[in-house]
């Protein structure tokens, strides 16, 4: 089914798809968080009664819609792109993957449009408390919108609920409720909407911190501090927790990226995590050249082990041991996955050549060998393999991988400590008017932008070569349309984007410099 | 317990699908309203109203859209990677039209938009003419078909360069496409003039109905009479051959009575409206035209996928055409979401009670100049 495909389609698809889906992912975490935030500053308000906590939460609204708007318009090509540029893909997995999208569309889209507007629109034209009650709908909308698109995306992880139809040749849905309610999904869930309430803290926080370095607003840029000082410190406790979950799905579900965002070439037992380490220009193996040694590092032993299966002592495969296999902790090699897969393919093949040619006897035979328990433990597990030509196509990038993996926990990390920090100073009500913090505060604005950026880039480029894991590569997966057709719309996605995000960026410093006082700014 | 058959579950989310394209296109009274913004208004504050009114809807259809997408890949995904993926020229300038709107509402008036007020108020007009012409003449490819091909595999392959383009080249096609957008200038006015108070843009308003309510009848009816009077594409549910019957449309018509019914109904609908509105100046003419709108668009697509009809035939490869039965998803999967879709009434509900809170009172001049988040 893949005969005679163009590499640099394919390359250039996934140029689209990362380019389009960064850009979604700038403006998506903001929304996802600061709904939250917004509500709680509202919900305040109804409860006290006070007009400051009123143009409070209307400033914050105000910034929201700016970036709501854009992450309507780079989500829709998303979603309309699984079927422009990976329709192989659309066809083999829609079967489980539309339903989690048209889900989205009904329950949680028209949850947040409806009441978006009475959240805009509606401060005058209905109660206090219809009003709130929208407000935090459009929260728990956008929060759900969410949930979905990433129940299919952690299905394309880590495939489950579903049995192979020969007749079809996709995968067809067997068991909702495994494939919604998925640990990998829920722990998906779960770590991406945390991460990225702590994004939304940081930028209130941040930006509040530019309004006490120019000494103005200075009420409301202490009430927008503490409220989201306390919901970025508890966020980012559990955003820790739930990536360590993230690592522990990985792990099991997806070895080879797990194997990759540590860099480790040789499995271990008692397998030590690198804390850091950079990585040198030369080789350790000599046929592959994504295998770099580290020049530097610092390693803190045993504690890989456990953070993948919670026992110091456990084997961690290697990147290495899961091509060359590993006998004694029962890993097959990439050679011989290859092979199953390929005897794999040929089945589906002869069964439907026997149903061309009208043999029914044949074809019912096959067709009974190909779904029996056993071929599918056996051979179709490895099905995807069976395309792959080169075991080196089985690595991802491995720098790539280290590097944004290990400044995401850093980050993480460091988020922490900074809303301690905050929350010190704000329990101690010491000032928070040192330049330095203040400006700590800005710059963590970008950090924050980065670290979640960073986790896509695990996650998706980790899954690399797959575009579901062990069953179809990326390369099956692509729409068969001219490479330049794809080169024309990568470009002007990237321009149309780039333009508005300019623009955006633009209106976001106007609003904030008018302030929560300013008259709205239209001109 | 009832049982329900695979080929039912098939034919209900056909139905649904169906619906959902009649929503769209009634609402697509935002597109419409987008490429009169100068037409009906004069002044600033004039266009400063009817972009306002329309604001508060926008959301609506493109979430409508993104349904309608999210819903068919779900129920049919053979035709979601078939379609776009193939004509993937036509959809890419579909998506743009609807990228270009998103932002334009929000960033129209605000400091620092850079690209001035003008630039978006050319967005909302591109995404009002290309969004309907384009739209519409896709879906007439429903009914004169397209190019691709699929193999054994269900992996599809488009068999013209032009990446769906070609279907310019039918003048059937571009005749609906035409209607479309016509009918949306004319369900926009109507609208505007259901929404905002204001008489000038009435008086305007009237004259354009007139005429792009007599372009929208001309293509419409040429559209209609070319679709009973022409070839179209049957399958045989057992063997699944598909063929070429004359007189399709018309056969399913009358093979579904009820569809008749709806249509004509419907196209009753749409006419009544359109004298209301000219005749009697009614600022309630919407909600005329928009339940014959949703009738005629709904019974349109119901006889382009029912009663054993390919819903999107191919020209390249005949056998290849997709029908409701072999571009579905698995049954599991159909029931799965036929329980989700018991929440749509719900939706409605809600949508409803929130647009009868809110627009209670008429757009006017003196709400502009309160509203802290007016566009
Ligand atoms: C502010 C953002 C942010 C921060 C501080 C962290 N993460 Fe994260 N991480 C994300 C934002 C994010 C994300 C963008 O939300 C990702 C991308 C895909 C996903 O599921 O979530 C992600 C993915 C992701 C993955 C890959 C999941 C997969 O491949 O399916 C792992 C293993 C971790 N994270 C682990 C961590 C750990 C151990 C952290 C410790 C501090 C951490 N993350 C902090
Ligand atoms: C690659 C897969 C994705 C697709 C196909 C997709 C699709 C879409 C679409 C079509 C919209 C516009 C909806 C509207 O009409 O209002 C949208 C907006 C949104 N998406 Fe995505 N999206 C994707 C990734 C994500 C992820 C990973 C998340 C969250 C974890 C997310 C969360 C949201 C949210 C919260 C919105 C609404 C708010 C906003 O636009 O900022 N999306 N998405
Ligand atoms: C919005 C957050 C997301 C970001 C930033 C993101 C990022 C990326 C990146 C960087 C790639 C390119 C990987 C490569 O080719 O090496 C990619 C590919 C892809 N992602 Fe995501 N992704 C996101 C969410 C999703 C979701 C939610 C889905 C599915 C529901 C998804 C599906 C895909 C697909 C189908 C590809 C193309 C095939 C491939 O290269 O594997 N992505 N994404």
């Amino acid at each position: 089914m893949i005969d005679n495909l163009d590499m640099s389609l394919v390359d250039w698809s996934r140029a689209q798809f990362a380019l389009t889906a960064m850009y979604h992912w700038i403006f998506v975490p903001l929304t996802l968080g600061l709904s939250f935030i917004i509500a709680i500053m509202e919900t305040i308000y109804v409860r006290t009664g006070k007009e400051e906590w009123k143009t409070t939460t209307k400033f914050w609204m105000k910034l929201f819609g700016i970036n709501f708007a854009i992450g309507v318009a780079t989500g829709i090509i998303l979603e309309f792109e699984f079927g422009t540029n990976w329709s192989n893909y659309s066809w083999f997995v829609g079967d489980i993957f539309g339903a989690p999208l048209a889900i989205e569309g009904i329950m949680a889209f028209f949850m947040e449009t409806t009441f978006i507007a009475v959240m805009f629109f509606g401060w005058k034209k209905v109660s206090k408390k219809f009003h709130l009650i929208s407000t935090w709908l459009v929260a728990i909308g956008s929060n759900l919108s969410a949930y979905w698109i990433l129940v299919a995306n952690a299905w394309m992880q880590q495939p489950v609920g579903v049995t192979f139809n020969p007749e079809t040749a996709r995968n067809e849905m067997t068991n909702f409720w495994d494939v919604a309610l998925s640990p990998m999904a829920v722990n998906k869930f779960l770590h991406t909407i945390s991460s990225s309430y702590v994004l939304a803290a940081i930028f209130v926080v941040g930006v509040s911190a530019w309004y006490i370095m120019k000494k103005r607003d200075l009420a409301f840029a202490r009430k927008s501090i503490i409220v989201a000082a306390i919901f970025g410190f508890l966020t980012s406790v559990y955003t820790i927790f739930s990536g360590d979950g993230s690592a522990r799905q990985v792990a099991s579900a997806q070895p080879m990226k797990f194997a990759a965002l540590e860099g480790l070439y040789k499995g271990q037992e008692g397998a030590g995590l690198i804390a850091f380490g950079f990585f040198s220009t030369s080789e350790s193996d000599p046929e592959n050249e994504n295998l770099k040694d580290f020049t530097l590092k610092l390693e803190i032993p045993n504690v890989l082990s456990y953070m993948a299966f919670l026992d110091w002592d456990a084997f961690v495969p290697g990147v290495k041991d899961l091509i060359d296999g590993n006998k004694k902790h029962n890993i097959l090699s990439a050679e011989e996955k290859i092979r199953r897969g390929k005897i794999a393919i040929a089945k589906l093949r002869e069964f439907k050549e026997a149903k061309k040619s009208g043999n029914k006897e044949l074809e019912t035979t096959l067709k009974n060998e190909f779904t029996s328990d056993a071929f599918q433990k056996e051979y179709f597990r490895y099905f995807g393999y069976g395309y792959i030509t080169n075991t080196d196509q089985l690595i991802p990038h491995v720098p790539l991988m280290f590097y944004s993996f290990h400044l995401m926990v850093a980050l993480g990390g460091y988020f922490l400590l900074f809303f301690v920090y905050v929350l010190y100073l704000i329990i101690r009500k010491k000032a928070i008017e040192k330049r330095w913090f203040l400006r700590l505060a800005i710059w963590t604005i970008p950090l924050a932008y980065l670290a979640s950026q960073a986790g896509w880039v695990v996650a998706e480029v980790g899954r690399q070569p797959w575009v579901i894991q062990d069953l179809m590569p990326t390369m099956a997966a692509v729409s068969r349309i001219s490479t330049g057709a794809v080169q024309v719309t990568f470009w002007l996605f990237a321009v149309v984007f780039t333009t508005l995000l300019i623009a955006e960026v633009r209106i976001m410093v106007k609003q904030i410099g008018f302030g929560p006082k300013g008259k709205g700014g239209n001109k | 317990m009832l049982s329900v058959s695979y080929l039912m579950l098939q034919q209900y989310w056909w139905m649904i699908i169906s619906l959902l394209g009649a929503l769209l296109v009634f609402l697509m009274f935002v597109q419409g309203g987008q490429t009169l913004i100068y037409t009906l208004g004069k002044n600033d504050n004039e266009r400063k109203m009817i972009v306002n009114s329309l604001g508060r809807k926008w959301e609506l259809t493109f979430t409508t859209l993104v349904t309608f997408g999210g819903a068919f890949f779900a129920s049919f995904p053979l035709f979601y990677s078939t379609s776009f993926g193939g004509a993937y020229w036509v959809w890419m300038a579909i998506l743009f039209c609807f990228v270009i709107q998103a932002v334009s509402y929000e960033y129209r008036t605000k400091a620092g938009n850079f690209l001035g007020k003008r630039t978006f108020e050319t967005f909302l007009f591109i995404n009002g003419l290309g969004g309907t012409v384009l739209i519409g003449t896709a879906v007439g490819t429903f009914f004169n078909g397209a190019m691709f091909s699929v193999n054994e595999m269900n992996f599809s392959q488009w068999e013209t360069p032009y990446g769906g383009l070609e279907a310019v080249l039918t003048f059937h096609n571009v005749a609906l496409g035409l209607s479309v957008f016509f009918l949306s200038r004319v369900l926009g006015i109507m609208y505007l003039n259901n929404n905002i108070n204001d008489e000038q843009i009435a008086t305007r308003g009237k004259k354009q109905i007139i005429i792009n309510g007599a372009l929208f009848l001309v293509f419409f009816l040429f559209f209609l009479i070319k679709l009973i009077l022409k070839d179209g594409y049957a399958y045989n549910p057992e063997t699944g051959e598909v063929t070429m019957e004359a007189y399709k449309y018309l056969h399913n018509l009358l093979d579904m009575p009820v569809v008749l019914v709806l249509l004509l109904v419907g196209v009753v609908g749409v006419l009544w409206a359109l004298y209301t509105a000219i005749m009697k100046e009614s600022k309630t003419s919407i909600w005329y035209a928009g339940s014959g709108v949703v009738l005629v668009v709904f019974s349109l697509f119901l006889i382009a996928g029912l009663n054993n009809t390919a819903f999107y035939p191919s020209n390249a490869d005949l056998q290849s055409s997709l029908t409701i039965q072999n571009a579905s998803s698995s049954e599991f999967t159909l029931t799965t979401m036929s329980y989700v879709s018991i929440m749509v009434p719900f939706v409605f509900a809600y949508i409803w009670y929130v647009w009868k809170s809110m627009d209670g009172k008429k757009i006017d001049a003196e709400e502009m100049e309160n509203d802290s988040h007016a566009y």
